[in-house]
């Protein structure tokens, strides 16, 4: 490892000894960036951490984290992470749910567990099954929706401020000045799999997104074009400002006015060319 | 009551022309629980904490701490910014030590990057770090006297939290949020003025005034009064609340990551890990006091063997080039511009780094997808599992050790609420 991350040593004989302590409740064992990770059923999660505890000496919850995927059938991911002090490593446990399907709670293995999970149901709406106080926690009293959802907006949907006309806090619903915007800064000829701004008349040649864009036309095809549109409609009078009339100008006002100037003469000799600047400071 | 004839009172007949002693008599009255409002406005409480709790007379029987009063969405916000655009969401987390905030962060990138990060900004990332540990403590340690009662010696600690905020700002442009750690190493060298300075700060003002400010408390009996035996934690408690930092170590664990996991220059500091013996509030105040001493000794250290050289990566692909280089190098302009605008993408995968803030295991979460910003940041903060074992500690104490109790956790809501 070059970086200069915390270095914790990894466990010699996890692997199988997860294998023997779990067996089938362990779906998944994933060593990435130097880091133990499982994968363990949703349903056996509050046994598995005991038996974490209490025979891999994981003593600590450190966190329990949401993650929220979308596009999978079970959306979220409830991230435990554990430390055990006495062997002196992390182990991160990966649990998958979805809106409607609870969690059980492991308040009753590390009681520190109760808040951690009530952020999770906070801010994703995961469900906790036996967790006897899932209130809110972090958002506002009477807070609608689950804001770190991908699918919830990062402006949110109300906001609120101090009425002075009704000397109260009013919520109402957001109005942004100026629209939201999201930059993702993807090369449109790798990987942008979106019709660009600007770029929608382009997409509707049905090629597949990603390959590019589309061949442009030759000249024969654009000429072509060209000519078919010019039978159909005939070019209108090209605007011009020839006269002027058409400037916006009158006629002279007088004929003093008229008159070239006396200068205009002098004016219109040639000026010197101007003689190169000297450099300052003498003439080293 | 009235005279008029149409209204009588039943019962009143009996008694009538009798005075009656209405008043109770010891024992006839049961005394009711009752439930109080700590906060979410009290001075004590160290920021927004609301606390509910219910008391018999002065004994504390229940505390429901809410927070969450000042949640500012920084988890959703850095999932809409570059990495490097994210980083200043994280001095603004624990504002009383903000660098200790964006060493996770940066060294999770770094370890998502497998980033290779010279030496020098290693050493004074160590070096700044804890001077931001000193800088918190004396916060702490300052204000958590004062909720018990004694005034001056807040008053001189303060002092050398401003010298620390002064040096913050020698360093990079800004007393509190710096921003001043990046992936890679840091922002820009120091002064060779600033870093004779800290070495004699370290030596002379730091000891002199910090020891004089602790010999009016850590003898002191009603300082004593106010903390001794005050919400004791067990160690096995400890273990299980999720304690960390001088929380943990107080209670008699000596743990400590920049010992058993160090990162950065921590392997080649020498320093010792101070514990109590009793888990009481006295103790995690004593353990931040000896701290403050071990950190100067690190600082000493880092002044001593931190060599020359440069001080972030030199990998042009995550940190950005030096202004001189971009006046002469169409290369350097490219990369500065695509660092700012675009950013660097990291490779996907996930990443806990945790480190020892002055307040605990400060961790972070990263989740990448490959992209250019996070697709997911989970803040571990330290107060969360601490405040929560706020009804475990105060049940049975007296309402004014709450504010000891609240004093000793070093609870700090922009950390705690996000």
């Amino acid at each position: 490892m070059a970086s200069p991350a915390p270095l914790v040593a990894p466990r010699a004989g996890l692997a199988a000894e997860l294998k023997k302590l779990l067996g089938k409740d362990m779906l998944a064992h994933v060593f990435a960036v130097e880091e133990d990770s499982i994968t363990v059923a949703r349903d056996a999660v509050d046994g598995v951490m005991v038996s974490l505890r209490d025979n891999l000496d994981y003593q600590q919850l450190m966190e329990i984290a949401g993650v929220d995927y979308p596009d999978r059938a079970e959306r979220f991911e409830v991230v435990y992470h554990l430390l055990s002090v006495t062997r002196n490593h992390r182990l991160r446990v990966r649990v998958s749910t979805d809106e409607a399907t609870p969690v059980p709670t492991i308040v009753p293995v590390w009681p520190n567990a109760g808040w951690l999970e009530r952020e999770v149901f906070d801010m994703y709406g995961v469900l906790f099954a036996g967790n006897t106080d899932l209130r809110r926690i972090l958002t506002d009293y009477g807070f609608q929706g689950h804001p770190q959802r991908k699918d919830f907006p990062l402006t949110g949907y109300t906001e609120m401020r101090y009425s002075e006309e009704d000397k109260r806090v009013i919520y109402e619903p957001v109005r942004l000045a100026q629209d939201f915007r999201s930059f993702d800064f993807l090369s449109p000829w790798e990987g942008a799999d979106y019709v660009l701004p600007g770029d929608e008349k382009a997409g509707g040649t049905g090629e597949a997104p990603g390959k590019g864009a589309p061949t442009p036309m030759t000249a024969q095809q654009v000429k072509k074009a060209d000519d078919e549109a010019a039978k159909k409609a005939p070019p209108p009078t090209p605007k011009t400002t020839e006269k002027p009339e058409q400037t916006g100008a009158g006629k002279k006002a007088n004929k003093a006015a008229a008159k070239p100037s006396k200068d205009a003469a002098k004016a219109k000799a040639p000026a010197k060319p101007r003689a190169p600047r000297k450099p300052k400071g003498g003439d080293a | 009551m009235t005279d008029s004839p149409q209204v009588r009172h039943h019962g009143s007949d009996m008694f009538e022309g009798y005075p009656v002693d209405t008043a109770d008599t010891a024992g006839d009255k049961a005394v009711t629980n009752y439930t109080i409002n700590f906060g979410p406005q009290h001075p004590a409480a160290h920021g927004v904490l609301r606390m509910v709790m219910e008391l018999d007379g002065e004994i504390v029987e229940r505390v429901d701490p809410h927070v969450g009063l000042l949640h500012r969405g920084t988890e959703k916000l850095i999932e809409y910014k570059t990495y490097l655009q994210a980083l200043p969401y994280f001095d603004r987390l624990d504002y009383c030590s903000p660098l200790g905030m964006e060493h996770s962060y940066v060294l999770a990138i770094e370890k998502l990057l497998d980033l290779e990060v010279p030496e020098r900004a290693q050493y004074l990332r160590v070096l700044f770090a804890e001077l931001t540990r000193i800088c918190n403590h004396m916060l702490n340690i300052g204000s958590h006297v004062m909720d018990v009662g004694a005034m001056t010696p807040n008053l001189w600690v303060f002092e050398l939290r401003e010298d620390c905020l002064n040096f913050f700002e020698r360093a990079s442009g800004a007393r509190m949020h710096s921003a001043w750690f990046r992936p890679g190493g840091v922002h820009q060298d120091v002064p060779e003025k600033l870093l004779v300075d800290i070495g004699e700060w370290c030596e002379t003002r730091l000891p002199k005034l910090f020891s004089d400010a602790m010999s009016l408390v850590i003898d002191n009996r009603i300082f004593k009064q106010r903390n001794v035996d005050i919400a004791a934690v067990s160690k096995e408690d400890a273990l299980a609340w999720g304690f960390s930092g001088p929380m943990i170590r107080g209670s008699g664990i000596a743990w400590d990551l920049r010992k058993s996991q160090p990162y950065d220059a921590y392997a080649k500091m020498a320093f010792d890990i101070p514990v109590g013996t009793r888990g009481d509030c006295y103790d995690r105040f004593m353990v931040r006091v000896q701290e403050v001493y071990q950190s100067a000794r690190i600082i000493k250290q880092c002044l001593r063997d931190m060599p020359n050289g440069p001080v972030a990566s030199l990998d042009r692909k995550v940190s950005p080039p030096k202004r001189g280089e971009m006046k002469q190098s169409m290369e350097s302009l490219i990369h500065h511009f695509k660092l700012y605008t675009e950013g660097f993408h990291v490779p996907a995968g996930e990443v806990y780094v945790a480190t020892e803030s002055p307040k605990g295991e400060f961790g972070v979460y990263l989740v990448s997808d490959g992209s250019n910003k996070p697709y997911r940041c989970k803040i571990r903060p330290t107060a969360f599992s601490h405040l929560q074992a706020m009804d475990m500690m105060a049940k049975g104490h007296m309402l004014s050790d709450a504010t000891a109790i609240i004093g000793a956790i070093d609870v700090v809501f922009g950390e705690c609420d996000r």
